[in-house]
């Protein structure tokens, strides 16, 4: 994992003045969206994918552990959210509960199972227990199989807020994302992501100062998972489906890409590569199969060209942390 | 009968009250009755806190020094295969309390392997290892860290994105607890600046605080490990070569360095530099193909022929 992660961080002290700077101009940018001709619908997919490779993120980028599994919290907490919704008819605010906890229950579950391997090992882990989790989702008759879950109810959060109109369900989704957002970056910036930082700087040294560190990156696992889950109920709300193709692998392999082009260990990067993956299948949907094919080559192009990322790239121009 | 003559038994031998004790296992069966063997009969995890309260409490008491408490370390015939390859064999090592012990011998001895198995970073093939009479065999390596026995790497090991206060902090952070606060702003570590930047300035790196590790110099980075390693005030240090690739300069600070915590920390440190290990150790261990060729202070060894033949066939000095 050190090879991906080497050099990621530029070389000064982080400044934390910077990154709220940065964070507060996103998040006004991002609240004028709805006064702009942008399609809402292709801004909240985007920030719930952001938060989604945000929360892969904090795993790879500041825990040195590649999940290469992660769809399956984004598609646990979808699935179990929209059941929930749909055939147990809870309001959002429930309905968003359910999903975290059943993907805080699975990341505690699979995080067990495969913190203890390291490099490659764990990625592998992490792909076959999201594979079996497929399967079980293939089969499960809650799931409606090839289907998925249609027609999901968006009803009133808080019995106030009704997510039926566009513009309250931007906003919802927009607190949702930066409020994800902001835990990341607190953890990042926390005592435990010190420690964190530490374990993946250099594992062997951390344990010789008594870290235990398995318990360290067992908790960055939890965060990251469950963060991920709150990323698939909040797009339940938004695509008023969940599928198959949110538990599938390559959704697995489209957050590490998003999170690549971005910039890996960057807490920037991951919204960025969000929003340029989502942007592309987008507008380049015409291009059908093709668009695969482009999102390959951009993969390559970033591992090859620029390894740091569109962030990585801009914060080490600058010799700032972003 | 022993207890009130305890201080006639001349060093090395003992009460047979204590004698349970003396080879650092816990026999409970082999102690009398009383205090002490109602304690050592409770579950496990007490015991190493039972046993250092009692053994206080008898030090106070007697003013004897005991056996576990004269060497801190302990090893019995500790051996590591590697594949049919005995990279350290049946090796007996005795550290004693506020000493500096030197490891010596040829590349690939085996001192390396040695640190990594009284760390716990290998499981030894066999024989046992006593920390304080407290048998560390099977322990995991940060619970033999969090005991006391703290090691450093032959290879510089810091953090290198983190600056060099950042550095001394997460060491100091483990022991106050809240490295689990992950909702916490880390600005709550700023509390340990005060300390940091004391062990900083011990080894001469107060104006290297905010440097990211990775910019600094080779021999700083050894001496911010040590830095690092003293902020858990271990009992026991192990330095593996702290002065290699190190200039002149840099040595003579950092033996100086050593020599001063040796005052407070038992010192178990490998060096190839034979003139640092004649001016800092108190005895030394020559360690060859795995196994204890000798022991002694600089001046016995220094005329061991066997000793000599070791380190002019492997083409040392
Ligand atoms: N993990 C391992 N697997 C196989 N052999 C090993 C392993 N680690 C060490 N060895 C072998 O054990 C022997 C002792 O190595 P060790 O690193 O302990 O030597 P050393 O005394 O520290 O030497 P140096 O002075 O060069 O640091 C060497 O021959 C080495 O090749
Ligand atoms: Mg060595």
């Amino acid at each position: 994992m050190s090879a991906l992660t080497d050099d990621t961080i530029p070389v000064t002290p982080r400044a934390m003045r910077d990154e709220m700077m940065v964070f507060g101009a996103m998040a006004v940018l991002l609240a004028l969206v709805p006064l702009t001709d942008i399609y809402p619908f292709f801004v909240m997919q985007a920030l719930c994918f952001a938060l989604l490779a945000c929360a892969f993120n904090l795993l790879i980028g500041y825990g040195g552990l590649l999940s290469f599994g992660h769809a399956m919290f984004l598609g646990t907490a979808g699935y179990c959210s929209a059941h929930a919704l749909k055939v147990w008819g809870v309001t959002p605010e429930l309905g968003i509960v359910v999903g975290v906890a059943a993907a805080a229950a699975l990341s505690v579950v699979t995080g067990f199972i495969s913190i203890r391997r390291q490099g490659i090992y764990f990625s592998m882990i992490t792909l076959a227990l999201s594979q079996l989790l497929y399967f079980i989702y293939l089969q499960a008759p809650f799931t409606h199989g090839e289907d998925g879950i249609q027609g999901i109810p968006q009803g009133y959060l808080f019995g106030i807020f009704n997510l039926s109109k566009p513009t309250v369900l931007y906003y919802v989704v927009l607190a949702g994302f930066l409020g994800g957002f902001l835990l990341i970056f607190r953890t990042i910036n926390s005592p435990f992501g010190e420690v964190l930082k530490s374990i993946r700087e250099n594992e062997q040294r951390a344990i010789s100062l008594g870290y235990k560190t398995d318990q360290y990156k067992l908790l960055a696992f939890i965060l990251s998972g469950t963060l991920a889950g709150f990323a698939g109920s909040l797009k339940v709300f938004v695509a008023q489906n969940a599928s198959l193709t949110d538990v599938h692998w390559t959704m697995s392999g489209e957050i590490v890409l998003m999170t690549l082009v971005g910039g890996l260990g960057t807490i920037f990067g991951p919204v960025v590569g969000a929003f340029v993956i989502i942007a592309m299948q987008q507008y380049l949907a015409g291009f059908g199969q093709w668009v695969t094919v482009i999102q390959g080559v951009i993969f390559v192009a970033c591992v090859l060209t620029f390894r740091r990322g569109i962030i990585g790239e801009i914060a080490h121009y600058f010799r700032r942390s972003l | 009968m022993a207890h009130r003559n305890r201080r006639a038994f001349p060093r090395g031998s003992f009460p047979p009250c204590l004698i349970h004790r003396v080879d650092g296992i816990f026999r409970p069966e082999a102690a009398g009755p009383g205090r002490f063997s109602k304690a050592s009969r409770r579950a496990c995890p007490n015991r190493e806190k039972v046993a250092a309260r009692e053994m206080a409490s008898r030090r106070r008491l007697t003013g004897e020094i005991c056996l576990a408490d004269e060497f801190i370390l302990e090893t019995h015939g500790l051996t590591k295969e590697f594949a049919g390859f005995f990279a350290v064999r049946d090796v007996a090592l005795k550290v004693r309390r506020g000493s500096i012990h030197a490891l010596i011998g040829p590349n690939g001895a085996g001192k390396t392997t040695c640190f990594n198995l009284l760390t716990k970073f290998l499981k030894p093939s066999a024989g046992q290892i006593l920390y304080k009479g407290q048998d560390i065999t099977a322990m995991a390596p940060a619970d033999v860290a969090r005991l006391g026995l703290v090691r450093s790497f032959q290879i510089s090991a810091v953090f290198p994105h983190l600056t060099a206060l950042e550095n001394v902090r997460v060491a100091l952070q483990r022991q106050h607890g809240s490295s689990f606060d992950f909702w916490r702003s880390k600005s709550v570590l700023d509390r340990f600046n005060g300390r940091a930047m004391e062990l900083l300035s011990d080894v001469g790196l107060s104006e290297f605080a905010n440097t990211p590790a990775v910019e600094m110099p080779y021999g700083r980075k050894r001496a911010l490990e040590i830095a690092t390693t003293l902020a858990l005030d271990p009992e026991m240090m192990l330095l593996d070569e702290p002065m290699a690739g190190m200039g002149h300069e840099d040595i003579d600070k950092i033996a100086a360095l050593i020599k001063r915590i040796s005052a407070k920390h038992t010192i178990l440190m490998v060096e190839h530099n034979l003139s640092v290990v004649a001016n800092l150790s108190d005895i030394i261990t020559v360690l060859t193909r795995g196994q204890v060729l000798a022991q002694g202070n600089y001046a016995e060894l220094s005329k061991d022929e066997r000793v000599k033949e070791a380190y002019l066939g492997a083409g040392h000095a």
